[in-house]
């Protein structure tokens, strides 16, 4: 009788337990939309956010962002030397904007009179103006974007009269214009947001974290967190020629092998991050189409510490860029999936950024270095590196490790879990590390700013700090906002100069954005965010 | 009744320490989620901002007190790398896992339990170092590799199972949900399609995790009916002329069960929590990698919400298998 009474309370517990938790329906569409009109992506991991604006928003976030949300500008397209499409760094297209009026102290948007958001609400100057200080006051990331093209203060931002938009320069920088194009500054639909922000969040981070609320291309009908998002295209988009896929399904596959299979079994239309091994496999085999593009002003690099022994001394951070393995490098860790940063010459030939420098594979010539420091017989540090990254990394590490070992420095490698990475690097204690960094805005002074300038901000991962680096970075600056090309030329040259001489951090490699993607899929282009444009992709 | 009520008021301590020691714990382990969630671009005054955001910079037992007031509304907190209710979260991962664990289970008791009276009754028989060889090679594969094997063959080269993509077809829906199992929930819908795309989908997990869990439950198996076959009771009833079949199925096979009992609420438990890389294999949405991408991110909430869970569904099993004990043996009672 006993065992009766509970078996019944207990189903009816469990009953109750399961109506509790019931997670909302999910609501079955009438009619299945035909394959032939949805892109299917994989990736290793999705969005936690859609808006960029939000507190910890990772990259896939930055996708949903890019491509629900429009922004006054874009830029047009050219084709790379491999083949690729790519977007253009020097010119910029209408994308909410029709048209722009651009003076030494201001520029003035036109805005297009016929755009709405995706309730239908027409976009007007309020709500540009309305995003833009949400941009610069929420801090975090998007407040550190805003101000790397001298974009600061709510004041910047004036609304002329409803389709009339105005920013004005706190001071001449030729980042300015390019900043108004990355996502961060995409429109968002104020009122919208404003009815669902609260006391405590007035810029509704709440709301937007899980719901689109722009006027972009596409918009977000479902989202399971690591599962997938779907895209539905706005079929009442105007700030671009409609996009041919109605509807994009995103899905997170964490398996590399399954995430290769599924684009060569052909279930996948496009695959995104597969490891170098079989991307280059994939590559090799011809079945599916792929696209390899050099990320731009992005470098893997080992770091030292220039604050402390031994690596304060040049001559040691010398011995150690001639003790490196550049070329097995790039052949087994890459698999030839990287440009070179070795094979140039420590005089730079040009302007620009990355460029090749001048040391190679000597070991002899690092031992001299190293004994005319006083370490003729080497010494011993740690090499740390990000596990988040270890595919690369771990290999890399494992190579340097080995060379240095030939010249008698001792490394031991140390793996930083990728939660405590950042915090490590804040601290700017590690004595050697293998690290990436890529900069959005393909400039030269703008890589130079937060990696070498003595401001010492994270991403100088060295501590190094050199006056005249300082100035002749700001001199850039400075010349390439008032159009002085010579002056830019020897600035930009001075300082490349410099960082090969001084070589705090020794450029290994400009690795490769490798997508796979099915023969039928056309429109493939390269940004320089590093995620997918769905806009242009075409599914014949 | 009484009895239960008296269990689960003895787990009532336990998973308070549950509660204390995750707290801790999760604070104790290496990491700075400020330094994490403020992005790769961050200063130290933005990671300070977002620490106070965070609510990180206030007192550790302040924190506690809050956590604790919280817990008793039934809030687990918002996860920062999905950016949900971990709740909501828990509850639609729970069920993907639980299905999955409870097939491949399922399976493997078909197999190991059979295999393991068969080689009990033969012992040194051909059957009996199948046995052995069958359980040796299921533990020592990895499930990583046995998944990704089968993939390779069923999906890759054959082409019979459907793409690893998760618990369903990427042009599917999910049936409404009822229990979250959706082989139980497209029944009840009375989804025959959804049943069949479903069940495709979760055959080559199941078997994953059958392979794996079949050497503990058909060894247990095994050396319980052994002892049971060499005690006085089975030898009497084989000098008092009962049939073969009879003293095995209904002698010693019904005493031999209880330690296989044990043994499978143990695997049961160990592989929900375990399944990580079969999760990670088949995109599977389950609670495992879930618990394990928070880890990595330092991402509080959820794992403190996932230990919590699984202390709630040990407690619960645990009761379970008491109570079948009562039915299977009814000498044994709760008290004992």
């Amino acid at each position: 009788m006993k065992r009766r009474e509970f078996l019944e309370s207990a189903s009816l517990a469990a009953l109750s337990t399961t109506t509790a938790i019931a997670a909302p329906a999910v609501i079955r569409p009438a009619s299945a939309q035909s394959r032939a009109e949805t892109i299917l992506l994989v990736t290793e991991s999705g969005p936690n956010n859609f808006d960029i604006h939000g507190v910890g928003t990772n990259r896939p976030g930055y996708e949903v962002s890019w491509n629900c949300y429009d922004r006054l500008m874009s830029h047009g397209t050219k084709t790379l030397e491999n083949g690729v499409e790519s977007y253009d760094r020097d010119s910029f297209t209408p994308e909410l904007a029709e048209e722009w009026d651009l003076t030494p102290d201001s520029v003035t948007f036109k805005l297009r009179r016929d755009a709405t958001f995706h309730d239908g609400t027409p976009v007007t100057a309020d709500d540009v103006k309305w995003s833009f200080d949400r941009a610069v006051t929420v801090g975090g990331f998007p407040t550190f974007q805003m101000k790397a093209g001298s974009l600061e203060e709510p004041e910047q931002f004036v609304v002329v009269d409803d389709h009339t938009f105005r920013v004005d320069f706190i001071r001449p920088d030729r980042l300015t214009m390019a900043d108004l194009a990355v996502i961060v500054p995409g429109i968002y639909n104020a009122e919208l947001i404003k009815a669902n922000a609260t006391a405590d969040d007035p810029w509704g981070l709440e709301y937007t974290k899980s719901n689109t609320a722009g006027g972009g291309a596409y918009r977000v009908t479902r989202w399971q967190p690591g599962q997938e998002v779907v895209y539905e295209r706005f079929d009442d988009w105007k700030s671009g020629p409609l996009p041919q896929a109605r509807r994009i399904i995103w899905r997170m596959v964490p398996s590399a092998g399954n995430r290769r299979a599924l684009i060569e079994r052909g279930d996948a239309d496009i695959s995104f991050d597969l490891p170098n091994k079989d991307f280059a496999e994939l590559a090799a085999a011809e079945q599916v189409k792929t696209a390899s593009t050099p990320i731009g002003n992005g470098i893997q690099y080992i770091g030292m510490n220039v604050t402390r022994p031994p690596f304060d001394d040049v001559r040691v951070r010398q011995a150690v860029a001639y003790a490196i393995p550049y070329q097995k490098i790039i052949d087994a860790v890459m698999f030839g999936l990287a440009r070179p940063m070795h094979g140039g010459s420590n005089k730079a030939s040009e302007p620009v950024w990355p460029h090749q420098h001048g040391y190679d594979t000597d070991l002899e010539k690092a031992k001299s270095l190293l004994a005319e420091a006083g370490y003729p017989e080497g010494f011993s540090t740690t090499l740390s590196f990000d596990l988040g990254f270890a595919a690369v990394n771990e290999p890399l590490s494992i190579l340097v490790q080995e060379s240095l070992g030939e010249v008698g420095i001792t490394v031991e490698i140390n793996k930083i879990p990728g939660a405590n990475w950042r915090a490590e690097l804040l601290k700017k204690e590690l004595p050697l590390i293998s690290n990436f960094f890529s900069g959005w805005l393909d400039y030269p002074e703008y890589f130079f700013f937060w990696c070498y300038h003595g401001q010492n901000a994270v991403f100088n991962t060295m501590s190094y700090q050199n006056p005249t680096m300082d100035e002749l970075i700001t001199a850039s600056r400075l010349a390439a906002a008032e159009g002085r090309s010579d002056d830019y030329e020897r600035d930009v040259k001075g300082f490349i100069d410099i960082a090969f001489e001084e070589v705090p951090r020794i450029p290994l490699f400009q690795p490769y954005l490798n997508v796979a993607m099915q023969p039928n899929i056309e429109g493939y282009r390269y940004w320089f965010h590093r995620q997918l444009d769905y806009r242009s992709l075409v599914k014949s | 009744m009484h009895q239960v009520i008296k269990r689960l008021g003895s787990a009532l301590p336990s998973l308070i320490g549950v509660i204390v020691v995750t707290f801790i714990l999760t604070r104790a382990l290496p990491g700075d989620p400020a330094a994490y969630f403020a992005g790769p671009a961050a200063t130290a005054e933005a990671v300070e901002e977002v620490r106070r955001q965070l609510g990180l910079d206030r007192p550790l037992f302040v924190q506690f007190f809050a956590y604790l007031g919280d817990l008793a509304r039934g809030d687990l907190g918002t996860s920062l790398t999905t950016g949900q209710p971990v709740l909501t979260e828990i509850a639609t991962r729970l069920p993907a896992s639980a299905e999955l664990t409870l097939v491949g289970l399922l399976l493997s008791i078909l197999v190991a339990v059979p295999l393991g009276v068969m080689a009990a009754t033969r012992p040194g028989s051909w059957i009996d170092h199948l046995c052995r060889m069958v359980t040796t090679a299921g533990v020592s594969l990895p499930v990583f590799f046995t998944g990704l094997l089968l993939v390779y063959v069923f999906y890759y080269l054959l082409g019979w199972a459907p793409a690893p993509l998760g618990r369903l077809d990427i042009f599917a829906f999910p049936p409404p949900q009822v229990t979250g199992f959706y082989l139980i929930d497209s029944l009840i819908a009375g989804d025959l399609e959804t049943f069949r795309a479903a069940a495709s989908q979760l055959a080559l997990p199941a078997l994953t995790l059958g392979i794996f869990s079949l050497a503990p439950i058909a060894r247990m198996t095994r050396a319980s009916m052994l002892a049971v076959l060499a005690s006085d009771f089975v030898r009497t009833a084989r000098a008092s002329g009962l049939s073969r079949r009879r003293v095995i199925v209904t002698y010693a096979f019904r005493n031999a069960m209880l330690p296989v009992v044990t043994t499978l609420g143990m695997v049961f438990s160990f592989l929900l929590g375990a399944n990580v890389l079969v999760e990670k294999v088949f995109a599977w949405p389950g609670i495992g990698s879930y618990a394990v991408e928070a880890l990595i991110a330092g991402d509080y909430a959820p794992i403190q919400g996932f230990v919590l869970t699984m202390a709630i569904l040990y407690v619960a099993l645990n009761l379970l298998i008491d109570l079948l004990y009562g039915v299977i043996d009814p000498r044994v009672r709760l008290e004992g």
